[in-house]
This record gives C-alpha cells, structure tokens and sequence, in this order.
C-alpha cells in the first residue's frame, strides 16, 4: 500500500502534541497537497521537500503526494515538520523503510542539510511523554534534545543521511562532503558574561539587606529613591545572590528559552533568569501574545527568576495590573483566535521607581519642582491591589562620600548566596511537609494555623491592623517577609524584632 | 518538420502502439477544433478515453508529467464532449488519461501511462 507514516510534535504554547504525518501517492497528475491545518511557513514546506529531496538524490514520485497532518484540527505552524513530511513522502513511495515510532523535528534547507528548529526541548519533552523515545534532529539541535532523560535521540547534518540510516539505497543518495557542512553550521557566539557582585554597591546597607531577603525568601521588592542611589544596581544583582535551579526547575526555564531563541540551547540553564524590559514596551511583549498560537512574554522569560521593572511607573497601567495574575497563580493564560497557551510566569517581582516624575523629591524635597498633583498621579499608576503584592517596599537614599571613602565594602555576592541558601534549605525543611519551598509561597491559612506565632510576637503588626492600616493580605505578607528575616538569622521562628523589621520594609511613604 | 515536432510526432505513434497492446482501440488521432487538439481519442469497453501524450528527450527541464496543468486538463474534458458531439457518438463514460514519454534517442523510451487523471 503506498502510505507512509511518521510522526512529529506541534507544540502549543510549552505544550507539545504528537502529529501523526501520514502520505498517500496517488497514480495521477505530479501534485502535492498539505492538508490539517497548516499555517503559511508550513505551507511553504512544500517548495522546501521538493527541492531538498532532488538534491538528497531521492527526487519525489511524479505522482500526487498528499500528506495529511493528523489531529486535523489541531493548528500547525512553524517549519519544524519538514523532516517528518520528507521522510513520510519518501516511506509512500518504497524510497525508505517504515520509520516505526520515530519523532522527526528539522527543517530541512534547498540543499537538503537539516536545519535546528525553535522549541526542540518541550518538543522532545511532549514526545518522550507520549511515549516517544526514538527522535531525530538536526545536528545544531543535538545537545538540546539530548538534555530530556530517556530520550533517544540520533542528530543527522543532511537528508541523504537520515535516508541512509532509514534504509535508502546508497547507490543513489548524494551524501554531501561533510566539511561543507560543518563549515557553515556551527558559528559559535561567545557572549561576554561579566558576573555584577554585590561588593559593587557602596553603603546602602538597609537596601542591600532588603535585596538580600526579597532573595532568601523569594519576596517581591520594590525600590524607591531618587536617581542615581543604586536601584538598578541592587536589582541587576539579585540573579547572583539566587540559589541554582533546581532540574525541575532548570527545564522549564530551558524550555522556555528555547522557544524564543533561534539559537539552540547547549545546556541547561542552570542560572535564574533576569528579564529587565524597557518602559515602553507593549503589553504583548511582556505577558506574551502575538498572533496565532501566543508566544510568551517577559514575565514567562522571567520564570524562576526575576522581572525587574525599572522606572515602574512609567510602565502602562494595564500592564502593570496583567501582572497581578501571575504573581499569585505563577502562571499565564493567553487566549488567542487560533488557541490558547499556558506558559509558566512564576518570577520575582523587583520594581524601581523615583519618588516623583522629576526624581528629587527625596529627604525634605526642597529641589522638588513638581506639584503635589503630580506626585500623586506618579505613583496611582501602580495601583493599590499590585502594591499589595510587593512584600518589600524600600526607600532607597542616595550614597554620602563616607559610604565609599574609607569603610570597606559589604559582603561580596558569593558571602550573600551563602547565607540565602542556607535560609533556603531551612525554609524547604520547614515547609516540605506541605510541598512548599519559599516563605513568598506559604498560604494564608499555614500562616494563622500550623505557623501561627505568639501574640506577643505579632503584637506591632496586629496594632497595624486595628488602625487598618494594614490590609489582611498585607498582613500576611509582613508575616512572611517575618519569616524570612527570622531564616537568614538562624532562628526558629521570627520573634517581635523580626515582625517590627518585616513591618518597616513596608512604609516606603515616609521615606518619599 | 522542426527536432521537437518530430520527437511530438514519434512519442504519439509510441503511445498509440503502448495503448493498443493493453488492449485499447485508438479511433481518432490529433483531432482539432477551435479549442485546441486531442492527441489521441481511444475506446476501452465502453468508455470514451482521450489521451495526452507529452513527450521528451530528457528531465532535464521537468518530467513530462509536471507540463500537464490543471488549465490543460480542464481543456481536455471540455474537448472530449466536443469530440463526442462532432462525431455524433455516445458512450457510458469518459475520461482523460495521460502517456509520459522519455525518449533520450537510445532507443529504449520509457513510457508511463495514467488512467483518469484530475
């Protein structure tokens, strides 16, 4: 029977399905129909087979080849599955043996070389969860496939020599020199990473120990100060004091990136990631969008890591508030006409902003020229329910000569990550017996039940609240932010100090 | 007669010959009219057949087949019921079918034949 079949992954959003590729070759006119979906570059696959199969040796049959990418209804886009409709076309026509339950995922160029594609690593991942284990890539995206455990992955340069390897008669195929090959495929980009330490920030002691919880604790921060303090400097380095990722955890931020880097990964990324977009970028770019099946956004790109908005209120009101959502689902949903995808948006919030639009209304404010009018304004564009969310919130002032004369400079970057470790390992050990890791992700209902701390304790916060100057959930973060400063001190459990120490990092007011 | 109406010429005369021996009756060939020509009409059982024979000396501006578009296909069925009426004859079927021929001259000309191509 003159059907071939084989199969590859369309990934919706981090999402992948198995796309079964099926041929048939019908005795009539040489034509060639895609049908299931397919968007405009896959569309062009077409073009791209034809003329990669001629110059692979194995020309397609003078027939009409019609492949159908089954579930039907299931939109495709992308150049990925080249591979997978060649080698199915090349099984109709008896040109290959069957490929079993192999996975195809490549491009394939005019010269029949095979070409890495975007998403090889949750491609691989939906695959191998499928039951997939056999997959075959380009050779620029070997090491990222080969990171999924249990996957079999074989990597190819050409068309002719995946058709060898599936069966094709060697008599004819015109396997391509290798050294053309390699000469063009691998263009190694050596990006210059100058790691930021913490020693570079002078004095600042009350914000560098701030940074240092909202790590310890994975709280979000927001830093308000005239320009010039260092907000920006503290926030670039947050991503060193961070612990590593873990495997999990590496994965979905691999992930992630290898969707929106044409760039193949070589290996996990290991480091937590640090998106810092400009103000005037649109909200499609920061929570994700884009026509078709959404692509992900700043935040998701942020994912275990940190998204650091400086000049926070210069952002547009919306997206400051689509921003709510994730931080408390750790998620985002995007709906668009041709479907809908989750990406994973769980980042560390770091917000920068001045104390007014012309940025001097810092200590008396007598440089000040704006309007109190103005001020105010300035700050309503980060509304009440965001800033509840922030744990942290801190005046920021500028250095004086003595913060950088004489004194030596505070801890380096490495000093801090060790300490926000170990309050780490005690939050885990804390918390694991409710599949929790950080204080930021502790429910209101362990904070007043199993964690509840004495009255005398929460005695500050709890006058706070009687004056309702504190909301209920405001409350629940001053007790976290409690927590983690009672972690990076060795303590069991935070004691008055602790909570009166959570409870200042609050009241940014004074201080603007 | 100029080197490609002659090839034309030889690979019709080849197909006549390839569609007899599997068992068709050719009974009319480069039929005309003002819609264009038939290479050759021929009957199997009952059923009217008009065939388009496309001949080459080599592949290398395309196999035979590909020349066929759908523009010519259509043409073909439009004159296959002109054919029909001019001749005054009825039948419980037609079609089109297609003859590729690849003839570099060394004397063994490969042909392919279609049946009821669309």
């Amino acid at each position: 029977m003159p059907l071939g079949r084989t199969y590859a992954v369309s990934l919706v959003g981090l999402n992948g399905y198995i796309v079964e590729v099926e041929s048939d070759i019908g005795q009539t006119l040489p034509a060639f129909v895609l049908l299931g979906l397919p968007d405009a570059s896959l569309s062009e696959a077409k073009e791209r087979i034809r003329a990669a199969a001629r110059n692979a040796g194995l020309p397609l049959t003078r027939r009409k080849i019609t492949v159908n990418l089954v579930p039907a209804s299931l939109p495709k886009r992308g150049s990925g599955f080249d591979l997978a409709i060649v080698m199915s076309a090349l099984a109709a026509a008896g040109d290959v043996s069957n490929c079993g339950r192999t996975v195809f995922l490549s491009e394939l160029g005019l010269d029949g070389r095979l070409r890495p594609i975007r998403g090889v690593l949750p491609a691989v991942m939906a695959a191998v969860e499928a039951g997939f284990t056999r997959v075959v890539v380009a050779s620029g995206n070997a090491a990222e496939a080969a990171l999924v455990p249990s996957a079999e992955v074989k990597s190819y340069g050409s068309l002719a020599e995946v058709a060898l390897a599936f069966g094709a008669d060697p008599a004819c195929l015109e396997l391509p020199s290798p050294q053309i090959f390699e000469s063009a495929a691998s263009v190694q980009r050596n990006v210059a990473h100058v790691p930021k330490d913490m020693s570079d920030v002078a004095g600042q002691s009350e914000a560098r120990f701030a940074v240092e919880v909202a790590a310890a604790g994975a709280h979000n921060l927001m830093m308000v100060g005239p320009p010039g303090a260092g907000k920006t400097m503290l926030a670039e380095r947050i991503p060193g004091i961070l612990p590593d990722l873990t495997d999990k955890q590496a994965m979905e931020v691999t992930a992630i990136h290898s969707l929106g880097n044409a760039e193949s990964c070589r290996e996990l990324q290991r480091r937590p990631p640090f998106e810092s977009p400009h103000h005037t970028a649109s909200a499609a770019s920061i929570i994700g969008g884009g026509s078709g099946i959404p692509r992900p956004g700043a935040a998701s790109r942020a994912h275990r890591g940190v998204l650091f908005l400086d000049e926070a209120p210069e952002y547009q009101r919306r997206i400051l508030d689509a921003l709510r959502e994730p931080l408390e689902s750790g998620e985002l949903v995007l709906h668009r006409a041709a479907g809908t995808a989750t990406y994973p948006a769980r980042f560390q919030l770091v917000l920068a902003a001045n104390p007014c639009p012309c940025g001097l209304a810092t200590g008396k404010g007598l440089d000040c020229s704006c309007t109190a009018q103005q001020r105010r304004r300035y700050f309503d564009r980060m509304s009440a329910p965001l800033l509840d969310r922030v744990d942290l919130q801190l005046a920021v002032h500028r250095v004086g000569l003595q913060d950088f004369a004489g004194t030596a400079s505070g801890d380096s970057s490495a000093a801090v990550a060790a300490r926000v470790a170990e309050a780490r390992a005690a939050q885990r050990e804390r918390l694991c017996t409710w599949d929790l890791t950080t204080n930021a992700e502790v429910p209101a209902r362990l904070l007043h039940n199993e964690l509840r701390l004495t009255r005398k304790a929460t005695e500050s916060v709890d006058k706070k609240m009687e004056q309702a100057a504190i909301t209920k959930r405001g409350y629940d973060r001053v007790l976290r932010v409690a927590w983690t400063i009672a972690d990076l001190a060795g303590k069991t459990a935070p004691t008055g100090d602790d909570v009166t120490a959570a409870l200042l990092f609050r009241t940014r007011e004074d201080a603007a | 007669m100029r080197t490609k109406d002659e090839l034309g010429r030889r690979g019709e005369a080849l197909a006549a010959c390839f569609l007899e021996d599997a068992g068709m009756r050719i009974i009319d060939r480069n039929w005309r009219c003002s819609l264009g020509e038939i290479d050759l009409v021929a009957v199997e059982g009952a059923t009217l057949v008009v065939v388009e024979v496309k001949t080459r000396s080599s592949e290398a501006f395309g196999h035979p087949l590909e020349a066929i578009t759908p523009g010519k296909l259509e043409r073909l069925y439009l004159l296959a019921s002109r054919w029909a009426r001019a001749h005054d004859l009825r039948f419980s079927g037609f079609r089109v079918d297609a003859v590729a021929i690849v003839d570099d001259g060394s004397g063994r000309p490969v042909i392919e034949h279609l049946r009821a191509v669309s």
